[in-house]
């Protein structure tokens, strides 16, 4: 970390007259006046008729997917609820009487998947930590609701936001891997 | 001719002035609204960006192609701008000095629109003596300095009302830039009336008509005006009693609503009052070189007043856009170039004038 | 009743032989026996050695208060012995004069070292025990992996994740990767074990830790393992349940998720447990319990390991009895006259009635769920009033491990506060025909619904006061004249007084529902008002002065009671 100091020259009398200055100031004004209002080329998108493309790898709202076969990724193992920042995620188990997860052999899902689109702040780490792949950050990112209620999304309306993830189905797997050992009675909820 | 010339001269004087009072006093509070599109608009554009164009009143859905076109110029936006301000809580903190607290607005703003009695802004219009200016007075420069230095006033007091530093730093800022600059400013115009050799504006607006404009006789004495005004107005690159990267909005932080915008109208408004002073010293007032003579028909007078309007536009525009080319003075650069440069070089241009004057052409 | 106070009733052992042995190159110096499950010395184990040296050995089979098994083979720990010479049958020295020292290898292969499992192998003088060697490294990465082999890895659904041994120990000590290719061995899922066990064999590591304490601490040798090699699973005896009053205590020593709770099964992840330290109120033993709790909502009991009073265990019935603290039907707010009121207006109205009553005119009904701070602000508020007082007495079945026969935690704290005589109840008799005399006028009832105990709704509709004080909505308190909202041992701070004379606080872990105040908040500021003497408006302040004023628990301060409590002689 050594600091180069460079000399500053002495401006000359006609650079000490500001008008340099002024002229470079103008030519660059009118560079830009004369794209934006003359040849009407603005930099600015007019937001709501324009749309900006999301690009590839863009953190948006998080929604919970559903697998190729329709059923719900999640198992509700609140890694996510304790890994976000502002606490934006709150999941209902299902407690030891809830109903069987909509798949078979994972035994559990969420009774209840809340997050509140208000205080998410789309940083992407209930993706990172998600071990089931079954949450995601897609591409919304404008979000508007009439009151804070209705900005907390559950469970059925990020299902439907986030549409369908493939994946490696694990507990497909493993419940065809026990079916085909036919050694135990296999249990499938 | 009709009910009018039967009136008394004062009478007739009166009304005749009430009239010019009203109407110029209207046409810059229009001019100080559209100065403000036209700064939000000129800035967009030099920023690449598209400026107010959203404001709509339900009445443009019925006007075919111009409507829409209306709208995306933004022409409907100041009233929205005035609306908004008009509705706005009127909010008082509880620390400030309230009587300065509310004087202060009100002196800010009304130096800025008495500078417009002096200048003529036209010929004549019908008659030959109703002459387009509201006070002819034979000392208008005189009145026009002791009017604008009243200006700083109101600054001054915004700063010291607020009771809080910010706006307190603003103030003193204002108030030390203001009179520095005025002092190169008079100097500077000192030599403009050695030149034409009376006080009144209008002789000055003569002499122009028969000699060819001021800014050619003195461009210097020009030159310093033209950047003194800007310290004047407080405008970039002189902004620095309200610079927002440090003072948060100088004297103006802790005001809102109704009594911000006389603020904002003032400052517009000095803008204003500045080309025009400048337009009636240095470009020929409302006289063309071929268009010179006082009115003789109504259409005339009008056209001179037109030509006023646009010699005072293009003066803004220049204001509007000088914001955008230069950066930010520092405080000890600003006043450096006020002292150091400005009032020697005013000094040195009075005494170069009062040489030629008296040696060369008498 | 003796002034004495000490933190154990018994004798102190006979001081022990002590042995040199080294960890890790360090030397120690350890106690030759220490005591085993049943407290009977035993040689130190090489595990209890690196303990002594603040050295911890994975285990997974080995527990301090079941017999040892060794079998899960985790706690393999490489070591050496000093050799002797077979000539002088002395310790052979190196050139440099230190014991020469043989590291165990494997007699057929000298160049494999060869562990011991440290808790089941004995230490002997000059014994170096390496518990941080590569070759221990390697001996436990290698039983991790096959530990693992037919796990199935489904932490994302299991309960136990968050205090998974298994999972401690892969992060500490296992390998980053499976490099098992195979198909893996599947077990039954979701078995159903007992009415409050489920297991899941696919996760069991075959420890026993489960079968040798239903075995030998409940002696219900219900569990056992069947089947074969890669088949082997735990199951209940033929025709069998697992259901005793203990079962629920598997599921905390079971080291991974195979054993896990129905009650707890899928309701809360366990990190998300705010943990306090609390005593178990269902009976007078006072288990030491933790009570995990997340956002004001109790979601598990768990025993809190006190030698003193329950080891590491405690009964079923205990754990699962928390479900009434944050019931919906809790009283939340003061009624006057079955009318919504404030705790400025009862109690001041109470106040001024009490203090106007004619002398012994006044009763007063404790309860044995009451910290002994609230039955010693309930006898003064009686010595002020010269009234009859007593607890209603709540007795039980007792079995020979936990359960004690009085089911309310703290009788032992009325006795002493001298709420209670010797017996309680025996006042209540006494307390019916006064009030059917006219004789008692006013009566106040704290934690307890007398129309269950006996007494009719007709008779104390005759009081001319009754003020009651309880958690929830009972017949007595439907025709009091004032009904204070009180809180349950979990909303509210202070200590009980065990059958055997232990003094163990318990803490705030939730808040209470509506405006209902602790007890011993609201009682102070009445006795306040009627004694019109100052008191201490902390639950420290207010333990500290009763300490002094009562004889057995001279001498004790809160700050001494520690976490696991101190006894007293009763």
């Amino acid at each position: 970390m050594s600091t180069k100091i460079v000399d500053r020259k002495p401006l000359s009398f006609f650079e000490n007259s500001y008008l340099p200055t002024l002229m470079s100031g103008l030519k660059v004004t009118w560079k830009h006046f004369k794209k934006s209002a003359l040849q009407g080329r603005p930099l600015t998108m007019e937001y709501p008729e324009q749309k900006w493309v999301v690009p590839q790898g863009y953190r948006g709202a998080p929604y919970l997917v559903k697998d190729q076969e329709g059923s719900t990724k999640c198992v509700s193992c609140q890694l996510c609820e304790f890994v976000c920042p502002p606490k934006a995620i709150r999941i209902t188990p299902p407690g030891p009487n809830g109903a069987p997860a909509d798949r078979r052999n994972a035994e559990k899902a969420p009774a209840e998947f809340e997050i509140n689109m208000l205080r998410c702040i789309f940083c992407g780490l209930c993706q990172e930590v998600c071990p089931e792949e079954a949450i995601f950050l897609q591409k919304d990112y404008s979000l508007t609701g009439e009151s804070r209620e209705e900005m907390v999304y559950g469970k059925a309306k990020l299902l439907q936001m986030g549409g369908t993830h493939g994946g490696i189905q694990k507990w497909k797997h493993k419940l065809e891997e026990a079916e085909a050992q036919e050694v135990f009675p296999v249990r499938t909820n | 001719m009709n009910l009018f010339d039967y009136l008394e001269p004062t009478t007739q004087f009166v009304i005749f002035s009430a009239i010019k009072i009203l109407i110029v006093f209207g046409v810059t509070m229009t001019f100080v609204a559209y100065a403000v599109l036209a700064e939000r608009k000129i800035s967009a554009w030099i920023q690449d960006r598209v400026g107010p164009n959203r404001t709509a009143p339900p009445i443009t859905k019925f006007i075919p192609i111009l409507g829409p076109m209306l709208v995306r110029l933004g022409i409907f936006q100041p009233m929205a701008d005035g609306l908004k301000f008009l509705l706005k809580e009127d909010f008082t903190p509880a620390y400030v000095r309230k009587v300065y607290f509310w004087l202060a607005p009100a002196i800010a703003v009304i130096p800025a629109f008495l500078t417009f009695a002096v200048i003529p802004f036209g010929s004549t219009l019908g008659n030959p003596d109703n002459k387009m200016v509201i006070a002819d007075l034979n000392v208008g420069v005189l009145y026009t300095f002791g009017i604008v230095s009243l200006g700083v006033y109101g600054i001054v007091l915004a700063g010291y009302a607020a009771n809080s530093k910010y706006p307190f730093l603003g103030g003193i800022r204002s108030s030390a830039q203001m009179i520095s600059y005025e002092i190169a400013m008079g100097m500077s115009v000192v030599a403009v009336f050695m030149v034409v050799g009376d006080l009144n504006l209008g002789a000055v607006v003569q002499y122009q008509a028969k000699h060819g404009w001021m800014v050619l006789h003195q461009p210097l004495a020009f030159a310093i005006f033209l950047i003194a005004a800007f310290a004047e107005t407080n405008r970039l690159p002189f902004d620095l009693p309200e610079s927002e990267s440090e003072l948060v909005g100088g004297y103006h932080t802790e005001y809102s609503s109704m009594k911000f915008a006389l603020f904002f109208l003032g400052e517009y408004a000095a803008m204003i009052s500045a080309s025009a002073m400048m337009v009636t010293l240095f470009f020929g007032g409302w006289t063309l070189p071929f268009l010179s003579e006082p009115a003789s028909s109504l259409l005339v007078g009008l056209l001179h007043i037109a030509i006023f309007i646009a010699k005072l536009v293009v003066l803004l525009v220049v204001f509007i856009w000088v914001r955008w080319m230069l950066p930010r003075f520092r405080y000890d650069q600003l006043m450096d170039l006020g002292w150091r440069r400005f009032i020697p070089l005013a000094l040195g241009n009075i005494l170069a004038t009062a040489l030629v004057l008296a040696f060369i052409s008498p | 009743m003796s002034a004495t106070v000490t933190a154990e009733n018994k004798p102190a052992p006979p001081p022990v032989e002590r042995i040199k042995v080294k960890v890790d190159g360090r030397e120690i110096e350890v106690p030759k026996t220490t005591p085993d499950w049943q407290g009977k010395p035993q040689a130190t184990t090489m595990l209890q050695a690196c303990a002594h040296a603040g050295v911890d050995v994975p285990h997974y089979c080995y527990h301090h208060k079941l017999p040892v098994a060794g079998n899960c083979r985790m706690c393999l720990v490489e070591f050496g012995t000093p050799v002797m010479d077979p000539a002088t049958k002395k310790p052979a020295l190196n050139e440099d004069g230190s014991p020469k020292i043989a590291r165990s290898v494997l007699p057929y292969e000298p160049g494999t070292p060869r562990g011991a499992i440290a808790c089941a192998t004995p230490i002997s003088p000059g014994m170096e025990l390496y518990p941080g060697s590569p070759a221990t490294a390697q001996m436990r990465e290698a039983v991790l992996e096959s530990l693992l082999i037919n796990h199935p890895l489904d932490c994302t659904i299991c309960d136990q994740a968050g205090e998974c041994k298994l999972q401690e120990y892969s992060v500490e000590h296992g390998q980053a990767a499976s490099r098992f290719v195979e198909t893996k061995v599947h077990k039954p899922k979701a078995v159903d074990l007992g009415p409050r066990i489920v297991l899941d064999d696919e996760r069991c590591i075959l420890c026993t830790r489960c079968i040798r304490f239903t075995k030998d601490i409940v002696n219900d040798d219900a569990l056992g393992i069947i089947n074969r090699g890669s088949y082997n699973t735990i199951a209940a005896a033929p025709g069998r349940q697992f259901d005793n009053n203990y079962t629920l205590n598997t599921v905390d020593l079971c080291p991974v998720g195979a054993l896990t709770s129905k009650d707890f099964r899928f309701k809360m992840r366990v990190w998300f447990l705010k943990e306090t330290k609390s005593v178990c109120p269902g009976c007078a033993t006072g288990c030491n319990i933790i009570i995990g709790s997340r956002e004001n909502v109790i979601q598990r009991l768990e025993p809190r390991e006190n030698d003193a009073v329950n080891g590491p265990w405690m009964c079923d019935s205990g754990r699962l009895d928390y479900k009434w603290v944050g019931a919906s039907n809790r009283l939340k707010e003061v009624l006057v006259g079955g009318k919504p009121s404030t705790w400025q207006t009862a109690l001041s109205e109470i106040g001024s009635r009490l203090v106007t009553a004619a002398p012994g005119s006044v009763a007063i009904v404790g309860s044995a769920r009451l910290s002994t701070e609230e039955l010693f602000l309930l006898k003064q508020l009686a010595r002020k009033f010269d009234a009859i007082t007593d607890v209603v007495e709540h007795l039980g079945e007792a079995d020979r491990l936990l359960v004690h026969a009085e089911k309310a935690p703290n009788y032992s704290g009325a006795r002493i506060t001298g709420l209670a005589y010797t017996e309680a109840g025996i006042n209540l008799p006494r307390i019916r025909a006064g009030i059917e005399t006219g004789s008692i006028k006013s009566l106040v009832v704290v934690g307890e619904d007398l129309v269950a105990a006996g007494f009719s709704s007709d008779l104390l509709g005759r009081l001319s006061l009754l003020v009651v004080s309880d958690i929830v909505p009972t017949p007595t308190t439907s025709i009091a004249h004032y009904v204070l909202p009180g809180c349950a041992y979990a909303e509210k701070r202070g200590t009980f007084i065990n059958a055997k004379g232990r003094v163990q606080k318990f803490m705030k872990a939730v808040e209470p529902p509506g405006t209902a105040r602790p007890e011993w908040e609201f009682l102070h500021e009445l006795v306040h008002q009627v004694t019109g003497g100052n008191g201490y408006s902390t639950i420290e302040g207010l333990f500290n002065l009763l300490a002094r004023e009562l004889a057995p628990l001279a001498g004790l301060e809160w700050s001494r009671l520690g976490d696991t409590g101190v006894t007293v002689t009763l």
